[in-house]
């Protein structure tokens, strides 16, 4: 096993809210709550669950655009709760973001060739005649033309902007991107083409991945191992094969069932799960998942489950949170 | 077949009037939905799946849109023609709607009960107040909100994504239409409340009879839902065939294409994706001939120069591409 390049310890993320005339504290969004994972060089973890589970909050602490309210970040050596801003710049240059709506993030009234530019002249990095053929090269990379250098963003499609994201984000050849939903907002044909794009840049660049999606097969595809998210924590860790074929926790596998395949002769058992999700301002007792899991016992109200082996795996294969796992008996999808 | 048809689409066109000159956003496409049945319109952005809803229910936005050519038959009468206030009657009674994000088609500032309250007294004038809140009541329960005398006391912004879209199927349900048409109306929702939304669609077709035009974009959603599926590309009507045969053997290279290209559970991991290179052209630039031309791994000369007609190629399956030329063609065949 490689040394983690990111190791994420009891991290939690919690967000005040505030009301009446003072705007005193009057609760606490849990966002994260006590979340750990490592991502070895080179892999890809998925972090996969429906909205506010807090997936984005965890990218977004990750990459130190939020300060944690609690737990350990450590990156490639650093600890990333305690750096001072001067050195979180530098470390930036290895830690990159891709969002889910490139158009947002990029500057309209900037070209794209001065907008590939910036991280270079951001971290003074080669000459101005050398940054052009980086620039020219990164385009290239990403499926682009070069002679679409003295465009403007709003003249891209989705897809093409994907590709310009992207391309930012492998500028200063960084060890790890977190990717918050880089293919939702994209037709299916075109989503094809960008995690195709992803993948073969990680083989060529030896690329880590945070991949964070509510679809399950778009992240079961790109990812080593997964970490399913329900309400700030994680209930079940795993290889994305295990997972798909075993899970063993009764919120990833009414996950995985819920997802409509596109074959209308499959037969599959269905489990469709009552209720909303809780919010996380006032997030239920004991296990988060209770109100809403068909194998629910009393104890589940009362006792938090950890985030344990599943037994007969060895060391981090397969975690799983679940009280009831040992008794429970998921059938295969 | 032809005489339980609810609805019968005859070469519809549908065109705006941009800055830039007319599109057709639409063109030339037809197909019938029978009574108690669903049709699946799937396709990608800007293939004219939405257009086509709106285009049936007249409601595209004026003076931009306009039906150019072409019949919507619903049960023998033409809407394309009728008077507005003919339409009245029909719209939201007769034919309902729902739509992908059900905030926005909800007024925040008013309470659920009188929003849903409001469609009883427009299409059962005669019922007294006493009857409306009993209906309401009942509605809501068809539809699986829990606790629905006090649901209806509330505003949209009370209640979660998944159950504003459950009030807005029981206020489309409040006319007892014979035809729902459904745009992306998962599409916004959690995976888990999607299947919830689905299941319950699927059980109040089996229990009303009504008939749904189920557009998305979402080829998974459309096998669980569908009993007919019409593939829609740049406007037009690629391949159209009952749900099966549109999985097992589609024939037009872009219904091939884009089945390829989703990433199933059952997919190898890190594998490489069959592609559809290239991006859907803009209606301003549509190429003569074929429109999927430019992104078709197997165009020919003839793709070129015209477009290609629907090809019959199996029992109710058609096909608009010339590799199924030796087939009878519509208008040879009425389809």
């Amino acid at each position: 096993m490689n040394p983690a390049l990111m190791s994420v310890d009891g991290l939690k993320m919690h967000f005040p809210v505030r009301g009446g005339i003072f705007k005193r504290t009057v609760g606490q969004v849990y966002a994260v709550d006590g979340v750990s994972f490592t991502i070895a060089p080179g892999q890809t973890l998925g972090l996969v669950g429906e909205s506010g589970c807090g997936k984005t909050t965890v990218g977004r602490c990750l990459t130190r655009l939020y300060r944690p309210t609690a737990g350990e970040i450590e990156f490639d050596g650093h600890d990333m709760c305690r750096v001072a801003a001067g050195e979180l710049r530098a470390i930036r240059r290895d830690l990159q973001i891709i969002f889910q709506d490139p158009f947002e993030s990029l500057d309209s009234r900037q070209t794209i060739g001065e907008l590939l530019q910036e991280p270079f002249v951001i971290h003074r990095l080669g000459t101005p005649a050398e940054r052009r053929d980086q620039v020219a090269e990164l385009l290239r990379r990403v499926g682009l033309q070069a002679r679409m250098i003295h465009r403007f963003p709003h003249e891209f499609s989705g897809g093409q902007r994907q590709r310009i994201g992207i391309a930012r984000a492998i500028a200063l050849a960084p060890k790890l991107i977190i990717c918050d939903e880089p293919v939702s907002a994209l037709d299916v044909s075109i989503q094809s083409q960008i995690l195709n794009l992803l993948l073969e840049l990680q083989a060529q660049l030896g690329l880590a991945y945070l991949f964070i999606a509510h679809n399950l097969a778009v992240v079961k595809h790109i990812s080593d191992t997964i970490a399913v998210m329900y309400l700030g924590r994680i209930v079940e860790l795993t290889t994305a094969r295990r997972l798909y074929e075993q899970p063993r926790h009764p919120y990833s596998h009414a996950l995985i069932s819920a997802i409509p395949e596109p074959d209308p002769l499959a037969d599959r058992e269905r489990v469709i799960l009552q209720g909303d999700v809780p919010s996380p301002l006032n997030p239920p007792s004991g296990c988060h998942f209770h109100p809403r899991c068909p194998y629910a016992k009393p104890r589940c109200r009362e006792q938090v489950p950890e985030l344990v082996p599943v037994p007969g795996t060895d060391g981090t294969e397969h975690l799983q949170a679940c009280l009831r796992a040992g008794e429970l008996d998921l059938q295969k999808n | 077949m032809a005489s339980d048809a609810l609805l019968t689409i005859e070469n519809l066109t549908t065109a705006f009037d941009t800055e830039a000159g007319r599109i057709r956003a639409v063109e030339g496409i037809s197909f019938t939905v029978p009574k108690s049945r669903t049709l699946g319109i799937v396709g990608e952005s800007g293939c004219g799946k939405s257009v086509t809803a709106l285009s049936i229910m007249r409601l595209l936005p004026r003076p931009a849109g306009t039906i150019e050519a072409g019949r919507i038959l619903f049960n023998g009468r033409d809407l394309a023609g009728l008077p507005a206030e003919e339409m009245h009657h029909i719209r939201g009674k007769r034919i309902a709607m729902i739509f992908q994000e059900p905030m926005t088609a909800l007024n925040p500032v008013q309470r659920l009960g009188t929003q849903l309250g409001e469609v009883f007294e427009l299409h059962f004038p005669e019922m007294d107040p006493g009857a409306v809140e009993t209906e309401c009541i009942n509605l809501l329960r068809k539809v699986g909100i829990p606790a629905p005398e006090a649901r209806l006391k509330e505003y949209p912004h009370q209640i979660s994504g998944g159950m504003r879209q459950r009030v807005m199927i029981a206020a489309a349900l409040a006319g007892q239409p014979d035809l729902l048409i459904a745009d992306e109306p998962t599409t916004a929702l959690d995976v888990t409340i999607q299947a919830q939304i689905l299941d319950l669609m699927r059980s109040l077709q089996q229990e009303t009879g009504m008939a749904i035009i189920f557009i998305t974009h979402d080829l998974g959603v459309i096998a669980e839902m569908a009993d007919e599926v019409l593939v829609m590309y740049a406007g037009q009507v690629a391949e159209r065939a009952p749900i099966k045969t549109i999985y097992t053997q589609p024939r037009h290279p872009y219904t091939q294409g884009l089945l390829a290209s989703i990433p199933r559970l059952a997919t190898t991991p890190k594998s490489r994706l069959p592609t559809i290179e290239g991006i859907v052209p803009s209606l301003l630039e549509m190429p003569g001939g074929c429109r999927f031309q430019n992104r078709c791994p197997r165009v020919m000369e003839i793709c070129r120069d015209s477009p290609p007609p629907m090809y019959r190629v199996g029992r109710e399956h058609w096909a608009s591409c010339f590799l199924h030329r030796g087939q009878p063609a519509a208008g040879e065949v009425r389809p």
